[in-house]
């Protein structure tokens, strides 16, 4: 048999609120015991009083595979997620060929058996995103899509989106659509404000965001299908969100770590960078986002990593690509917030373990007797610097290039395997 | 600016061979070396014996050339780009405001001191056509002695695939001085000045800025105000949202001192405009109330996507301008616009071309002296000149 165990070790898990020192004992690549009074194995691992959490659930990952794999792969993901203390990560159906039939949701499957962390797949909503074709939600669930998007690019016909839900509900499977109006938006590349209009940038107004949340929300209402508002930005969409939970609707929100960590000030003199798809947005945004996490509205944090190599981003800002990667920042970006007393540790670590574990019907994302062994050890108060040419990434657009962040992980365990050791 | 001392030794070879070769005292030469000048009396001598010496002259090489200021409250000019009426503090303005007013007369302008951009190479990067503003800065580097190419890349390789920063490295390559860009996209020049060595000039980027315009309006208003713009109340009108020249207006005339008013319908301003230091009007009537100066926008139909206004005929009904709006403003009030003008539309033909009233002839007129002016400071910037 296999053994490890971590010793000396701040044990939390986000989901019961367990926050105790002691030993967790892995037996197989599952968690067979863990506590103060859990006698250690041969093998040992000595957390010196770090804290091991369940590993990271990233929603929300972009590659290039298949079709553009210069931007990332799934193994160069797969390790940029290691490093960033990511255990599982969700591979969007933005591809070429967009993933959007059984056979290709296997081929992630077969591409990610050597990976170091968890690869799932998400199925593409409709056939090659066109908005419109409904795709095999059915069969795509059974060959192992976790969610399903229409990745960038909402479901701007309300007929369709209702059909998807009311459809989706009969297999219980989670749909995800952006809240964007794109005929609002249409053309923007900042958010609408005093600072863009300054900068001479289109804007897209929060009000396009939600209403796409509002109709989103009425949608699942009449269908009752599960509904995913995919990276919300702003205090309105948030609103849309809370009204809609205080009635008992199954409707969960993610946010990108980005929208919680920068603003749009961030773009400055044209930092392409920062450039994001939703738009940073204002700091009264931002604000109003940790609280939502804080008090439970914000089910879900994402890193949206979205790999784009240089040549796309040094563009002028209007032709610029979109994106930012994120494995390798998402704990650390979410700890600095931690440290800077925005954000509530118990609630950022729950929004990046078990609540997406529990939307996505995963085992890990728990420290719980029988779960795989799928965690981090991070150090809360380690400072560093962000410098992109250290990133594992393929790509290296980080808007957190230079910038000081408090908190790491240091060491990353996969199914009871270290997979990485700063 | 000195002459004689040219004259003197270039010509002569010194102060002794011309104290010789003009049969005077070698004291009197010392005295015309040192004053800088040569007293008129004595020109048909010097004209007469610099011809032994194979040099024509004419009387206008013994006018002095008066030496424009570099500095403005003791703060040399010192920039090394011109990307926005934010790189400038009100010193620069004014140095760069004097430049232009130096250059604003005719004499000076068509004959000016051509070793200001003597050996430089000015390169015109115009991603947008423009015509007047191209070839405004064409004049104005060949007048200042540079040598100038202009370059429409529109045509060119960028349809071929070539980024912006290719197209940049490659012009490096040729050691330009001063590149001249204007380009669709906002932030366009400011992406290129990080990535060349020479001065980027920002002449229109998306709907950012366009500082030398709003420089060339605020020489144009000193020059029609006698040098005042102080408390000025100057309504800019139209469609302001797609406007670099509005945004770069307002920020230069509020750091002037006037009093800047935004008039439009609500779809053509921008986003939280009040928040600029300026009034909104909505109405031309109350907007255009004691106002001194009237600067019309066009309506830039092809930077819209979708309707703004639902027909020229109703805009112009309504913020067109006409003699009756006119009549709103301050009696003798201005009228500008930075062109090309869509007649009929934002501007009645009758007012644009009323030269008592309107100002858009000497806009243009200002534009060659004012970019003489911007392209000698930043010039004198690079070679490290102080006053």
């Amino acid at each position: 048999m296999n053994t490890l165990s971590i010793i000396n070790a701040r044990i939390i898990d986000p989901a019961s609120g367990y926050d105790d020192h002691g030993t967790i004992l892995i037996e197989d690549g599952y968690i067979s015991a863990f506590g103060p009074s859990v006698i250690a194995g041969e093998q040992t691992l000595d957390a010196k009083g770090l804290i091991c959490a369940p590993g990271l659930i990233d929603m929300r990952v972009s590659t290039g595979e298949p079709g553009r794999e210069n931007r990332e792969t799934i193994a160069t993901a797969a390790r940029a997620a290691a490093a960033g203390g990511v255990t599982s990560i969700v591979i969007m159906p933005e591809t070429n060929p967009v993933i959007d039939d059984m056979s290709l949701v296997d081929f992630i499957k077969r591409q990610a058996e050597n990976a170091p962390v968890n690869v799932y797949a998400a199925g593409a909503l409709t056939k090659n995103l066109d908005g419109q074709t409904l795709t095999e939600i059915g069969l795509m669930s059974k060959a192992g899509a976790v969610i399903f998007s229409n990745g960038t690019h909402p479901i701007s016909d309300a007929q369709t989106m209702r059909r998807l839900l009311s459809y989706s509900a009969s297999f219980n499977a989670l749909i995800a659509n952006r809240a964007m109006d794109p005929s609002l938006s249409k053309g923007a590349v900042a958010h609408e404000s005093d600072l863009s209009s300054r900068l001479g940038l289109t804007g897209a107004p929060a009000a396009a965001e939600r209403i796409m949340a509002e109709r989103d929300v009425a949608l699942a209402e009449l269908t009752g299908g599960r509904l995913l508002i995919d990276m919300i930005s702003s205090a309105e969409a948030l609103d849309v969100v809370r009204r809609a939970k205080s009635q008992d609707l199954e409707v969960s929100c993610s946010v990108s770590i980005n929208h919680l960590a920068l603003n749009e000030v961030d773009i400055g003199d044209y930092r392409t960078f920062a450039k994001l798809d939703p738009p940073l947005r204002e700091e009264s945004d931002r604000l109003a986002l940790l609280d939502g996490i804080n008090d439970g509205t914000i089910d879900v944090i994402v890193s949206a990593h979205d790999p784009r190599p240089a040549g796309e981003k040094r563009l002028p800002y209007a032709e610029a690509s979109t994106g930012a990667v994120g494995l390798e920042t998402l704990l650390s970006a979410a700890l600095s917030q931690v440290a800077d007393e925005k954000l509530d540790l118990i609630s950022a670590l729950a929004a990046m373990t078990c609540n997406p574990a529990d939307l996505l019907g995963l085992e890990s994302g728990h420290i719980k007797e029988g779960t795989p062994a799928d965690l981090v050890l991070l150090d809360l108060n380690a400072p560093w610097v962000c410098n992109s040419d250290n990133l594992l990434s393929r790509s290296k657009n980080t808007p957190f290039d230079g910038r000081r962040l408090t908190g790491r992980a240091v060491t990353t365990i996969c199914n009871g395997r270290v997979v990485y050791e700063a | 600016m000195s002459y004689s001392k040219s004259i003197i030794d270039d010509i002569f070879g010194g102060i002794r061979p011309a104290a010789r070769a003009l049969n005077r005292s070698a004291s009197t030469i010392q005295g015309w070396y040192e004053s800088g000048t040569i007293p008129q009396k004595h020109w048909e001598d010097v004209i007469e014996h610099a011809k032994a010496f194979d040099h024509y002259l004419t009387p206008d090489d013994f006018f002095p050339v008066s030496t424009p200021k570099m500095s403005s409250h003791g703060y040399s000019f010192e920039k090394r780009h011109c990307l926005s009426i934010d790189d400038f503090h009100r010193p620069d303005i004014e140095t760069l405001l004097s430049l232009g007013e130096h250059y604003l007369d005719l004499g000076v302008q068509k004959n000016p001191d051509r070793s200001v951009l003597r050996g430089k190479t000015l390169v015109n990067l115009f991603f947008e056509n423009s015509t007047r503003t191209e070839k405004s800065f064409e004049l104005a580097g060949k007048r200042l002695g540079a040598d100038v190419i202009s370059m429409q890349v529109a045509s060119s390789s960028v349809k071929k695939g070539e980024t912006l920063l290719d197209t940049a490295t490659t012009l490096n390559a040729m050691n330009p001085d001063l590149l001249v860009v204007r380009h669709g996209s906002s932030g366009a020049p400011a992406l290129l000045s990080q990535k060349v060595s020479c001065s980027v000039i920002n002449a229109g980027d998306g709907m950012h800025a366009h500082p030398t315009q709003a420089l060339l309006d605020a020489l144009t208003l000193r020059q029609a105000f006698d040098g005042k713009t102080d408390g000025l109340r100057i309504a800019i009108c139209g469609d302001i949202l797609h406007s670099r020249v509005a945004r770069s207006n307002v920020k230069l005339l509020n750091m002037l001192g006037a009093e800047v008013r935004l008039v439009g319908p609500p779809t053509l301003l921008p986003t939280n405009a009040d928040r600029w230091g300026v009034d909104i009007f909505h109405d031309m009537k109350t907007g255009l109330t004691g106002c001194n100066v009237i600067m019309m926008l066009r309506l830039q139909l092809e930077r819209m996507s979708g309707a703004f206004v639902p027909s020229k005929r109703e805009y112009f009904h309504f913020y067109g301008l006409d003699r009756a709006k006119l009549g709103y403003a301050k009696k003798g009030a201005f009228v500008m616009h930075p062109g090309p003008m869509n007649r009929g539309i934002e501007i009645s033909s009758d007012i644009a071309d009323d030269p008592d009233i309107s100002l858009i002839t000497q806009q243009v007129e200002t534009g060659v002296a004012m970019r003489m002016g911007i392209l000698h400071a930043l010039s004198n910037a690079q070679d490290g000149v102080r006053s």
